[in-house]
C-alpha cells in the first residue's frame, strides 16, 4: 500500500510542471548573496551612507518623504495606467511601537489621494511564509501597484521576484530584498549613517579615554548590525573606551539591570544605543545609582524626547524616521502615472540635536510615539496617533 | 475519512444511535466556518473560496499541518512536544546551508534534515523515558538548547536552495499545492499506522493508562520514544518545505510563527485530548483547516492581528470545552 | 535527609528535604558570584540581585500554587504585559489615580486566575489549554485597546515601589521596597502552606480523589491557586513596570521562565510535591545563574543552551533521586 502512494505521489509531481507560482529564473542568481554567516561590513556602502548624509535632498523641503538623495531615475512609462487605482501593501508586522506609527500614518496617507480607490493590506505578523502567501495572494487579485515591507531580506527575495514577474509594478520599502526587479526601493540613508552619527557624537562628548557602553537590541539584524558596524570602528579611531557591548532585547527591564551592573563596576561616561527603546530606562538607572546623566545617543522617540527637554541631557537623537512609511504610496500613484521615480529612492535621515529638539518634539504624545512620523499636518491629528 | 478516522478504542455496548464524534464536529465547525466565512466576505464584496483563497487556506494549513500530525502522535502518548518551532529553523539552516544551492546536494540535504531532526526527536524521547523528565520540561529544556545554539551561530537566513527543490513549495494541481497534497498523503499514512496496526493500537494503550499497558506487555517506553521520533521527523519536513519557499534557512521561521504552541492548539482544537490516548490525526487536519481558514477569513475582513489572537484564544478555550462537556455527557449516559 | 524522612508523617521534613538541593546550588551561585565580580563582594550587591530577582521570584510563588495543586498557567507573561500597559494608559501621569489603579490590577490580575480557575475547573478544560488561550485573548485584547502600542505614562509614586527604597539603612545602604513587598509575600506564602488550606492545596495535587473523598473542595482550592498566581502577576507587573517603566514587551517569556524558576527549585509538574520556598529559591537561582554567566562574558545566545541543560538536569536529577527513595 506504501509503495502504491509513493508511486502516486511520484505521479502526481510529475504532473504539475504545468502549473507553478515558482518565479522565471533571475539572470543573477549567481550573484546572490549566497547568505552564509554574512559579515556584516560592507566598506563601500558605509562609505556611501557616511558622505550620503551630507548630499542635499531633491524635492520639496518641507516634506522630507519626497525627498530624494542623489536620485537615479527610471522611466515608469511602461506602469502607466488611468485610474482610479487598487494598491496592495503586504506588510511584515505591527507588532513593535515604530511600525504602528508608520502603519497609521501610511492608512492616512493612502485616504489623501481620491485616485486611490481601493487599499488592500495583509499583514504577515512577522512570519516570512504568511508574507510569501501574501504576496501571492495580493497579486493574483487586482492590484495595480504592490507595495511590500519585507520581514527577512533573503527569505523574501523569491516571492517579491514572482511579483514582479506578474508585471505590475513593486514597491519595496525598509528592509530590502536580494533583486533589483522592484521599481523602486525605499529607504533612509541606512544603519552605518545611523551608528557611525552617534558615535562622532559620543566621541565628541567623552573625549578620549572616556568610557562608553554600547547597548544593541539583538545581534544578526542586517541594519542593526550595520548601526554597530561604524560606530565601533569611528569609538576605536577616536581612543573612545568601549566598556562593554550589551544586547538588551529592547526590554527596559534588562537594559536597567545591566545598566545597574556597570555603575556598580565603575562610571560611564556615555551610552551608544542601536536602538533607543530602552533609553529612558538606561538613563533611570543612572538617576537611581545617584549618578549624573551620561551623554546619550538615544532615538526620536518621545519619552526620550521629553526626558531630554525637561533634565537638559547630553543627547542626541540619529534617526530612522517613521516618515518613510508616506513615500511608498507617493511612489505607487507616480509609477502608475507614469512618473519618473528613483530607483533607489533614499530619504534624508534627520538627526535631531539641542538646536533642533523643539522643532522635532510634539507635546502630549505616548510615551513610545516616533516623532519623525512626518504626521503632524495630516488630517486626524494627534488623536489619531495617540 | 470523516467518520471512520475516530478513533474509539473502547467501545462501549448498549445505544448504537448516532452520535457525534469530536471529529465529525470539527469538519462541521469546518463547514459552517466556511458558510459564515463566505458570507462575511461576500458582504464587503470579496469571495472567500475563489482560486486564491483555496490556496492560501492550503498553503497556510501545509506546514501546520505538518507540525500538527506530529504533535498529535506525540500528545496521543500522553506528551507533547514544545521543541518543534525551534526544531524547524534549525533544519531549515541545515538544509538550506547543506544544498547551498547546488541541485545535486538535495538528496544529501533532505536526508541529513531528516536524520538530524530524528536524532532531536531520539534525544527528547530518551530524556523522557529514560530519564524520566516531564514531556514539558524535557522538550522545553530541548527547545533552549536549540535556540542558544541558534543565537549563537546564525545572524540571519543562511544558505540557499537551488531553483529544482523550489519546486516543492510552488508548485500546484490546480488550486491544491502540491505541497498539500504530500502533507494529506502523510496525514492518511499517520491516521492509516494509528487506527489500523498494532504500533498504533499500542500509541493509544500507552496515553490511555501507561501503567496498564505496561502490564499488558507493552514496551510504553519504546512507543514514546518512536512516536517523538516521528513528531521531530515531521518538523524535519515542514521545516524542508518551508526552506523551499524561503529560498534560504532562516533561524527563527518556526518561532516567528509560533507553531509549538499553535501545533498543539491545532491537535486539542481537533479534538484529541491533551492527557493522551484518544483523538486523531483527521480530527488534526480539521483543526489545521479551522485555524487556517480563520487566519483567511481575518484578512479578507481586513481584521486586526490583535482581534486574531482574541478570536484565536477564545476558540480554542470554547472548543476545548465543549469537547469537554459532550464528553461528560457521554460519561453520564 | 534520610534523618528527616523517618521523622513521621508530618509535612514539613518532606518540604525540607525537597528545598535542599536547590539551596545548595544557589549557595554555590551566590558564593561563585563573589569570585567573579567585585559587586558581589558587598551586601549591596546582593541585594541589588534579590531586587532584580523579585518580580520573577513572586510569579515563581505563585505558579508554584497552580503547578502544586496539578496545572500549569502560561498567562502570566502576557498578564503582566496587560497590566503594565492597563495601568500606563489608566493613570497617565496623574498622581491621584495610583492607588485605584494599583488597586484596579490586582483586580484584574485575581480575576483573570479566576475565569483560568473556572474554565479549569467547571468547564473540565485542561489548564494547559485555558491559560494558552488566556495568553492569546490578553495579548490581543490589550493592544485591541490601546490601538497597537502602549499610551499614557505610569505617575512617579506608582514607580516608586519597583525603583526606589528606604534609605539610609545600616550596613546595606539602601533597602529596595521590591525586596520588602518580597519578604511580605514570601512569609505570607509560608504561612498559607502551613495553614490547613495550604495542605489540603498540596494534597489536591497529590492525590485529588481522595481530598474529594475526605471532604476537600478540590475545584474551588484549583480555583484559588489561578487566583493567587494572577494577583502574583498583578504584584510583579508593579514592581517590573515600577522598575523600567512602559514597555510593550515587559511580560514576553516570563511564562516559560517562571516554570523553569519553580521546576528548577525541585517543585514537581503535575502536582504534590515541593515547597514554596523551593519554588522561590528557584526562581533566585535562576537570575543568580544568569548574572553569574553574565559577568563569566558567556555569550548571550548561549544562556539558553545553559537554561535548557540545567532544567533538564534537575528534573532529571530529582526524578532519579525519587525513585531511589522509593523501594
Amino acid at each position: 500500500m506504501k509503495r502504491l502512494m509513493t508511486v502516486g505521489v511520484a505521479g502526481l509531481l510529475a504532473l504539475t510542471g504545468c502549473s507553478s507560482d515558482l518565479p522565471e529564473a533571475p539572470p543573477t542568481v549567481s550573484s546572490a548573496p549566497s547568505a552564509t554567516k554574512s559579515e556584516f561590513f560592507d566598506q563601500a556602502e558605509h562609505d556611501r551612507q557616511l558622505s550620503l548624509r551630507d548630499a542635499a535632498p531633491q524635492g520639496p523641503a518641507d516634506k522630507p518623504w519626497e525627498q530624494a538623495l542623489n536620485p537615479t531615475m527610471v522611466d515608469t512609462g511602461k506602469y502607466a495606467k488611468p485610474g482610479p487605482y487598487e494598491i496592495c501593501f503586504s506588510n511584515a508586522s505591527v507588532d513593535n511601537p515604530w511600525r504602528q506609527v508608520g502603519w497609521k500614518t501610511m492608512q492616512v496617507e493612502a485616504t489623501l489621494h481620491p485616485e486611490i480607490s481601493k487599499f488592500t493590506v495583509l499583514d504577515a505578523e512577522a512570519k516570512d511564509d504568511k508574507q510569501i502567501s501574501d504576496i501571492q495572494q495580493l497579486t493574483s487579485g487586482g492590484c495595480h501597484a504592490l507595495i511590500v515591507s519585507p520581514n527577512t531580506t533573503a527569505t523574501l527575495t523569491p516571492a517579491v521576484e514572482a511579483a514582479c514577474a506578474k508585471g505590475i509594478p513593486v514597491i519595496v520599502f525598509d528592509r530590502g530584498v536580494n533583486t533589483k526587479c522592484p521599481v523602486t526601493f525605499i529607504h533612509p540613508i541606512g544603519g552605518y549613517a545611523f551608528g557611525a552619527t552617534a558615535a562622532e557624537f559620543l566621541a565628541s562628548k567623552v573625549g578620549q579615554g572616556g568610557k562608553v557602553l554600547a547597548l544593541r537590541v539583538l545581534p544578526g539584524v542586517d541594519v542593526l548590525e550595520h548601526r554597530w558596524a561604524a560606530a565601533e570602528r569611528i569609538l576605536a579611531a577616536k581612543g573612545v573606551q568601549v566598556a562593554g557591548v550589551e544586547f538588551t532585547g529592547n526590554d527596559g527591564a534588562k537594559a536597567k539591570s545591566i545598566v545597574s551592573d556597570y555603575l556598580q563596576r565603575g562610571d560611564i561616561n556615555g551610552i551608544w544605543m542601536d536602538d533607543g527603546t530602552a533609553a529612558v530606562p538606561v538613563l533611570e538607572a543612572f538617576e537611581d545609582a545617584g549618578k549624573k546623566a551620561p551623554a546619550i545617543s538615544g532615538e526620536d522617540q518621545q519619552q526620550f524626547l521629553d526626558k531630554w527637554k525637561t533634565e537638559g541631557l547630553t543627547a542626541q537623537a540619529p534617526t530612522y524616521p517613521t516618515y518613510q512609511w508616506r513615500t511608498p504610496v507617493i511612489a505607487a500613484l507616480k509609477i502608475l502615472k507614469g512618473e519618473q521615480v528613483p530607483q533607489e529612492w533614499i530619504l534624508p535621515q534627520p538627526v535631531i540635536t539641542d538646536q533642533t529638539l523643539d522643532q522635532y518634539r510634539s507635546q502630549g504624545m505616548p510615551p513610545l510615539h516616533y516623532a519623525l512620523c512626518g504626521c503632524q499636518q495630516m488630517p486626524g491629528y494627534p488623536d489619531k496617533w495617540k | 475519512m470523516t467518520a471512520t478516522a475516530t478513533r474509539q478504542p473502547v467501545r462501549r455496548h448498549g445505544t448504537r444511535k448516532f452520535r457525534l464524534t469530536p471529529t465529525m464536529s470539527v469538519y462541521i465547525a469546518l463547514v459552517v466556518l466556511l458558510v459564515a466565512g463566505s458570507v462575511l466576505v461576500g458582504m464587503r464584496g470579496g469571495v472567500l473560496l475563489d482560486h486564491g483563497g483555496i490556496l492560501n487556506i492550503l498553503t497556510r494549513g501545509t506546514v501546520l499541518g505538518l507540525v500538527a500530525i506530529g504533535q498529535t502522535m506525540v500528545i496521543l502518548t500522553g506528551s507533547l512536544d514544545l521543541s518543534v518551532a525551534y526544531l524547524i529553523g534549525l533544519c531549515s539552516l541545515i538544509a538550506a546551508e547543506t544544498m547551498a544551492g547546488d541541485p545535486g546536494m538535495i538528496v544529501p540535504a533532505v536526508l541529513l534534515t531528516i536524520g538530524f531532526a530524528a536524532v532531536v526527536g531520539l534525544v527528547n524521547g530518551l530524556v523522557i523515558t529514560a530519564l524520566k523528565v516531564n514531556a514539558f520540561i524535557a522538550t522545553l529544556g530541548v527547545a533552549l538548547i536549540i535556540r542558544g545554539y541558534l543565537e549563537n551561530t546564525y545572524t540571519g537566513p543562511a544558505g540557499s536552495v537551488p531553483r529544482g527543490f523550489q519546486h516543492l513549495g510552488y508548485d500546484r494541481i490546480g488550486p491544491i499545492p502540491v505541497s498539500t497534497v504530500v502533507m494529506l498523503v502523510l496525514a492518511v499514512i499517520v491516521w492509516w499506522y494509528l487506527t489500523r496496526t498494532k504500533g498504533g493500537y499500542h500509541v493509544y494503550a500507552v496515553g490511555g493508562d501507561e501503567e496498564v499497558a505496561r502490564l499488558s506487555g507493552i514496551r510504553t517506553g519504546r512507543t514514546i520514544v518512536t512516536m517523538h521520533v516521528l513528531c521531530s521527523v515531521m518538523a524535519g519536513l515542514a521545516a524542508l518545505f518551508l526552506v523551499s519557499r524561503l529560498g534560504s534557512g532562516a533561524p527563527y521561521v518556526g518561532t516567528d510563527a509560533g507553531y509549538d504552541l499553535e501545533s498543539i492548539a491545532a491537535v486539542v482544537l481537533g479534538g484529541t485530548l491533551l492527557s493522551g490516548g484518544r483523538g486523531g490525526v483527521a480530527g488534526t487536519i480539521g483543526g489545521v483547516l479551522i485555524l487556517a481558514t480563520l487566519d483567511t477569513i481575518f484578512d479578507d475582513l481586513g481584521v486586526t492581528p490583535f482581534l486574531k489572537d482574541v478570536v484565536r484564544g477564545a476558540v480554542l478555550i470554547v472548543a476545548v470545552a465543549l469537547y469537554a462537556r459532550s464528553q461528560l455527557a457521554r460519561r453520564a449516559r | 535527609m534520610t534523618q528527616t524522612e523517618t521523622q513521621s508523617q508530618s509535612r514539613r521534613p518532606k518540604l525540607a528535604s525537597s528545598t535542599i538541593p536547590v539551596l545548595a546550588v544557589l549557595a554555590v551561585l551566590l558564593v561563585a558570584l563573589a569570585f567573579a565580580g567585585s559587586a558581589y563582594q558587598e551586601p549591596a550587591g546582593y541585594l541589588a540581585l534579590l531586587k532584580r530577582a523579585a518580580p520573577l521570584m513572586i510569579l515563581a510563588i505563585g505558579q508554584y500554587f497552580v503547578i502544586v495543586s496539578g496545572g500549569f498557567d502560561l498567562s502570566v507573561g502576557s498578564l503582566v504585559t496587560a497590566e503594565v500597559v492597563i495601568a500606563a494608559r489608566l493613570i497617565d501621569g496623574d498622581e491621584s489615580a495610583t492607588l485605584w489603579v494599583m488597586l484596579l490590577m490586582l483586580g484584574i490580575g485575581a480575576f483573570v486566575g479566576l475565569v483560568n480557575g473556572a474554565i479549569t475547573t467547571r468547564l473540565l478544560v485542561p489548564s494547559f489549554i485555558v491559560t494558552l488561550g488566556m495568553l492569546l485573548v490578553l495579548d490581543g485584547a490589550v493592544f485591541l485597546w490601546t490601538g497597537g502600542a502602549p499610551r499614557g505614562a505610569l505617575s512617579d509614586s506608582f514607580r516608586t515601589v519597583g525603583r526606589q527604597g528606604i534609605d539610609g539603612v545600616p550596613v546595606i545602604g539602601q533597602l529596595p521596597w521590591s525586596v520588602v513587598v518580597l519578604a511580605v509575600i514570601v512569609v505570607l506564602a509560608v504561612l498559607f502552606m502551613r495553614s490547613p488550606t495550604g495542605r489540603t492545596l498540596l494534597a489536591v495535587g497529590d492525590n485529588e480523589t481522595a481530598v474529594w473523598l475526605g471532604g476537600g473542595r478540590v475545584e474551588r482550592l484549583r480555583t484559588l491557586a489561578f487566583v493567587l498566581s494572577g494577583l502574583s502577576a498583578a504584584v510583579a507587573a508593579i514592581l517590573l513596570g515600577g522598575f523600567a517603566g512602559v514597555s510593550a514587551q515587559v511580560g514576553d517569556g516570563l511564562e516559560f521562565r517562571v516554570i523553569t524558576a519553580v521546576v528548577l527549585g525541585g517543585v514537581v509538574l503535575g502536582g504534590g510535591r515541593g515547597s514554596v520556598v523551593a519554588a522561590m529559591a528557584g526562581a533566585l537561582t535562576l537570575e543568580s545563574l544568569f548574572s553569574l554567566l553574565n559577568l563569566l562574558g558567556v555569550a548571550g545566545g548561549l544562556e539558553s543552551t545553559v537554561q535548557g541543560v540545567i532544567i533538564i538536569a534537575a528534573v532529571a536529577y530529582a526524578a532519579v533521586n525519587w525513585r531511589r527513595k522509593k523501594p
